[in-house]
C-alpha cells in the first residue's frame, strides 16, 4: 500500500495526481471466507479492520448492501465523546476516545479529529447539581471533565442568548474537553483502506438476502451476487438490523426511527466548540468548512425512509434560535436523515447470538459514529474469540430479561421520546 | 409534513399529533400467571417492519383521543386509520 505522507504528495503533483493507487479495491466475491461483515459503514470497515490487525483473520469480506460509507456513519453529526455516567457506557466510550486520539496516525489517514471541547448546557441549579454529579462520575472513571459556571460561558460562547428573560436562562454548563468531532468519511475511507491493503475484500452493492444455517451454526450467506459460504458471520447494519434478524427468526429490542440534521451555509469561525443545548432539543458545531451542523430529535415514529418531515427540522432550529438568536439569518444549505437503530435502553448490544456463528452489533440509537473505533475493536474480538470482551460484556443481549438494562437517560422503553 | 386523518376530527397536520409505537402489543392481561420472558417481550421486544406498520397515535393538541393508524414504514404514506375499538376498513 502507497503510504500517505507530503513526500508522496510532492511526488505525485509531478505526475498531475494521476498515478495514486486506489484506495481499496472492488472484487469480486469469493466462495467461502472465514468472516462475512454485513454491512460497510464505519462498525463493519472498522471490525474488518480490526480483526485482520488485532487477530490476523485476513480472509474477510465485507458486504454492503449499497457503496461504504453511504449509511449512517456518511449521514452522523461527527460528535465524539465519553461523557457518560455509567460505568459500562464510560469505560466503552473512554477506551474508545483515547483509540481516536491516534487513529489518524493508525490509520494513515487524516480522520480531522479536533478535541474541541463538547459543552452540555445546564439551566436550573437542580440541573447543575446533576451535571456536577455526572462530572465527578466521569473523572472518577479517569474521563476529563469541567464544570463550567455562567460567567465561564459567556467568555466562551458571548454570543449565546445570556439575557434574564429568555425561558431557558444559562446557568452553566458541564464540558468534556477533549470531546469534539472527526471527519466522518474520513473514518470510513481509512479504515476501509488499511482493511482492504490487509487483505480484505471490500464488496459493494451485494445485498444479503438470506442466511443459510443448518443445526443452529452458520453456514453462509445468500446475497445478490450469489451464495458465500462463510464460518462466522458478524452484523453491523445498524438501521437495517431488524430486517436481517427476522432471517434469523431473532426478535430484537430494536425499532427504527429516522433522525434528521442540517447543516447551513458556510460562515466564518464563530463557534470553537461542541454545543449541546438538551432543554432545546439542539446541538451545534461548525465544520471545518464553517458550516453549521445542527442535529436534534428523532421525527418520533418508526420509519426506514433516510428523510424525514418538516416539522421536526422546525422544532430543532427553533430551539437552536432561543439559545443562539444570531444564527436566524443564515440560510440553510442542506438536510438528511439516517435511520437509527434505536434500542430500548438506548444502549447499543454487542453479543453473540442463538445462532452459533452469529454476532450482532446494533443499538446505537444516536451515538453510533463515536463509537466506531470501539465498537470494531470489541467486535472484532467478540467475533474471532468467539467470546465477549469486557468492554461489551454488559452490552449483552440477555440484559432485556435479566433486568441489567443500561438506560444512560432513564426514560424506559420509548425510544422517539428524546 | 405528514397530514394524519383523525377518526373523530378529519385531517389534521402532523404537528397535532404524538406518536404512541407499536399498535399491535397486548398487556398481558390481569392476574395471569406469565413467564418474566413473555412479560419482558411485552416491555422490550418489538415488530419492527420496513413496510406496514400498525401503530397508536395520539391526537394530543386535537380532541386528545387515542387511535390507530396503518403506515408504511418505507415510504411515510398513510392508508387508514381508525378507532381503537375498530378494526381498520380498507
Amino acid at each position: 500500500m502507497q503510504k500517505y505522507s507530503i513526500f508522496s504528495l510532492v511526488k505525485n503533483a509531478f505526475s498531475n495526481h494521476e498515478n495514486w493507487e486506489v484506495a481499496w479495491k472492488d472484487p469480486e466475491p469469493k466462495s467461502e471466507y472465514d468472516v462475512v461483515i454485513v454491512g460497510g459503514g464505519g462498525h463493519g470497515l472498522a471490525t474488518a479492520y480490526y480483526l485482520a490487525k488485532e487477530h490476523g483473520i485476513t480472509n474477510v469480506a465485507i458486504l454492503e448492501k449499497g457503496w461504504i460509507g453511504g449509511g449512517n456513519v456518511g449521514r452522523n453529526t461527527t460528535i465524539l465523546r465519553s461523557n457518560y455516567m455509567f460505568d459500562a457506557n464510560s469505560h466503552f466510550y473512554e477506551f474508545g476516545m483515547k483509540q481516536w486520539e491516534n487513529l489518524s496516525q493508525e490509520l494513515n489517514y487524516n480522520v480531522m479529529y479536533s478535541p474541541r471541547g463538547i459543552i452540555n448546557l445546564a439551566h436550573s441549579d437542580a440541573q447543575m447539581n446533576a451535571y456536577a454529579r455526572r462530572g465527578n462520575a466521569m473523572r472518577l472513571n479517569g474521563i476529563d471533565a469541567v464544570l463550567l459556571g455562567r460567567e465561564d460561558l459567556k467568555k466562551m460562547i458571548p454570543f449565546a442568548d445570556f439575557s434574564d428573560t429568555c425561558r431557558f436562562p444559562i446557568h452553566g454548563g458541564l464540558m468534556q474537553p477533549r470531546g469534539g468531532t472527526a471527519r466522518h468519511d474520513a473514518v470510513a475511507w481509512g479504515y476501509a483502506r488499511q482493511a482492504d491493503a490487509m487483505g480484505v475484500d471490500i464488496i459493494q452493492n451485494c445485498e444479503v438476502t438470506g442466511f443459510d444455517v443448518q443445526n443452529g451454526k452458520i453456514q453462509g450467506v445468500q446475497t445478490s451476487r450469489g451464495s458465500i459460504k462463510a464460518k462466522k458471520v458478524g452484523l453491523c447494519v445498524a438501521g437495517s438490523t431488524t430486517l436481517l434478524a427476522d432471517m434469523l427468526n431473532m426478535r430484537l429490542p430494536i425499532e427504527a426511527h429516522v433522525l434528521q440534521a442540517c447543516v447551513s451555509e458556510p460562515v466564518k469561525p464563530i463557534l470553537d466548540h461542541v454545543v449541546t443545548f438538551g432543554a432545546g432539543h439542539f446541538y451545534c458545531s461548525q465544520s471545518d468548512k464553517g458550516e453549521m451542523v445542527m442535529g436534534g430529535d428523532l421525527d418520533g415514529y418508526n420509519s426506514y425512509a433516510q428523510r424525514g418531515n418538516m416539522p421536526m427540522i422546525q422544532h430543532v432550529l427553533t430551539g437552536g434560535l432561543a439559545v443562539f438568536p444570531n444564527f436566524s439569518r443564515l440560510k440553510m444549505l442542506r438536510t438528511w436523515g439516517g435511520i437509527m437503530d434505536m434500542s430500548m435502553d438506548g444502549s447499543p448490544i454487542i453479543d453473540k447470538t442463538h445462532i452459533d456463528g452469529v454476532y450482532l452489533n446494533c443499538g446505537w440509537c444516536y451515538g453510533g459514529f463515536k463509537a466506531t473505533p470501539c465498537s470494531g475493536w470489541v467486535f472484532a474480538h467478540t467475533i474471532a474469540k468467539n467470546e465477549v470482551h469486557e468492554l461489551n460484556a454488559e452490552f449483552n443481549l440477555e440484559r432485556f430479561h435479566t433486568g441489567r438494562i443500561i438506560d444512560e437517560k432513564g426514560v424506559g422503553p420509548k425510544p422517539w421520546i428524546g | 409534513m405528514l397530514e394524519i386523518k383523525c377518526p373523530y376530527c378529519g385531517k389534521r397536520s402532523q404537528n397535532e399529533f404524538s406518536y404512541g409505537g407499536d399498535g399491535n402489543i397486548k398487556r398481558p392481561a390481569l392476574g395471569a400467571e406469565i413467564s418474566t420472558k413473555d412479560w419482558d417481550d411485552f416491555v422490550y421486544f418489538r415488530d419492527n417492519p420496513r413496510g406496514r406498520h400498525t401503530e397508536l397515535w395520539h391526537h394530543v393538541s386535537g380532541c386528545r383521543q387515542w387511535f390507530k393508524a396503518s403506515r408504511d414504514t418505507a415510504t411515510h404514506e398513510i392508508f387508514s386509520t381508525c378507532k381503537m375499538n375498530e378494526d381498520f376498513n380498507e
